[in-house]
């Protein structure tokens, strides 16, 4: 007899993951669309879906493939960032960051990606190569690429987030 | 303090989701799921004087009824095994069975006009629940009663075990079904719930 979980207990689990990795993959005006048709085709298919699979690879995956079939991904661009000075005014941190989220969407594709489906995801490097196609080798380099350039290009709004979370 | 776990937690910073966004999404969700007749079961919950029971229904009807003890989580593990995973916290499809429980406990109504779905139950047990609805409102019969109504006058054992694997408890009255020396017997849902189910059908 199959064990699987109900599919709310799916989305439970993961719809915060998920919804995260939509806006990093398709930003943040597609991220609620792209989510709910993530969730709709994976409730199609989960009842096929085998019981030792890894649920959170598996989303990830569907949300990448339909973000590609839309042609989103590829076509994300960087979107300029708040100067310095407007980001002491920020609210407070329950808020997204819009700095480190503009950097992050400024990534090259295949960064901005492996960035997102390692850090914000938690899929290890050969589920992310399976998906992006090429070596886990390559998806942890452009992981590491991206982060590096992130760090170059948000160590001000990073020490900020730091600051914020001790407040 | 700018190491690569620092920068992740930052990302997780970066992008936090809003609870209250996330269950809109969800409500969302399960209301296109069931236009695409994606939703297998819907659930909710009430709260009722005889405690939390959750509500479950196919498009077919209502399939389950469950008391907290028997653990909603465990319950809906089951529907997911037995009748399908495909299931999503979506309150409205089970608007009308909340709406007629509330005035049963409220003492207003005396038989339930949703459509049942008795997929959980066969043989001599189903046999056994859909004669319960014979016994009115406000009056019990016994196991043996039962067990000739069902057809097979020495099942009273087997009438108690249908009672007590019952999917659909308060809706379909095992309730009624007392011992033959009038004492109320077991009850799925616990003697207390049994006593208050029967107190209310007598004051009413």
């Amino acid at each position: 007899m199959s064990r699987k979980p109900p599919f709310e207990a799916i989305v439970e689990t993961h719809g915060a993951t998920v919804l995260r990795v939509c806006r990093a993959v398709v930003g943040a005006a597609e991220a609620d669309d792209a989510w709910s048709e993530t969730f709709l085709s994976a409730m199609k298919a989960y009842p096929a879906l085998p019981d030792d699979a890894n649920v959170e690879a598996w989303l990830v995956t569907i949300a990448h493939r339909r973000a590609i079939d839309a042609g989103r991904a590829q076509s994300r661009r960087a979107v300029p960032t708040d100067s310095i000075a407007d980001r002491a005014d920020r609210p407070d941190r329950s808020e997204p960051d819009p700095d480190l989220m503009a950097a992050l969407e400024g990534l090259p594709d295949k960064q901005r990606l492996s960035v997102t489906y390692h850090y914000l995801a938690g899929l290890p490097y050969a589920e992310i190569a399976s998906i992006l196609g090429g070596s886990a080798d390559a998806a942890r380099r452009a992981a590491a690429d991206g982060i590096a350039a992130l760090r170059r290009s948000t160590v001000v709004a990073t020490s900020q987030t730091t600051d914020r979370t001790t407040r | 303090m700018n190491t690569e776990s620092d920068l992740a937690e930052a990302l997780q910073h970066a992008v936090i989701v809003d609870s209250d966004h996330l269950g809109r999404l969800r409500s969302r969700l399960a209301a296109s799921a069931a236009t695409q007749g994606l939703l297998d079961v819907a659930y909710r919950t009430i709260d009722t004087p005889v405690g939390s029971l959750l509500l479950a229904a196919t498009d077919t009807g209502l399939v389950r009824v469950a008391y907290a003890n028997e653990d909603h989580d465990r319950v809906l593990q089951t529907l997911s095994d037995r009748i399908s995973p495909r299931i999503l916290h979506h309150p409205s499809r089970l608007d009308t069975t909340a709406r007629e429980l509330d005035e049963y406990f409220a003492g207003r109504r005396r038989t339930f006009s949703v459509p049942l779905d008795w997929q959980l139950s066969a043989g001599f047990r189903a046999a056994v629940l859909q004669h319960l609805t014979d016994i009115e409102y406000g009056h019990t019969a016994s196991y043996a009663t039962v067990a000739r109504l069902a057809g097979r006058p020495k099942a009273f054992r087997a009438v108690g075990t249908a009672c007590a694997t019952n999917p659909l408890p308060v809706v379909v009255p095992c309730h009624r079904v007392v011992k033959s020396d009038g004492s109320m017997g077991g009850y799925l849902g616990g003697p207390d719930a049994k006593a208050t189910l029967l107190e209310l059908e007598a004051a009413a």
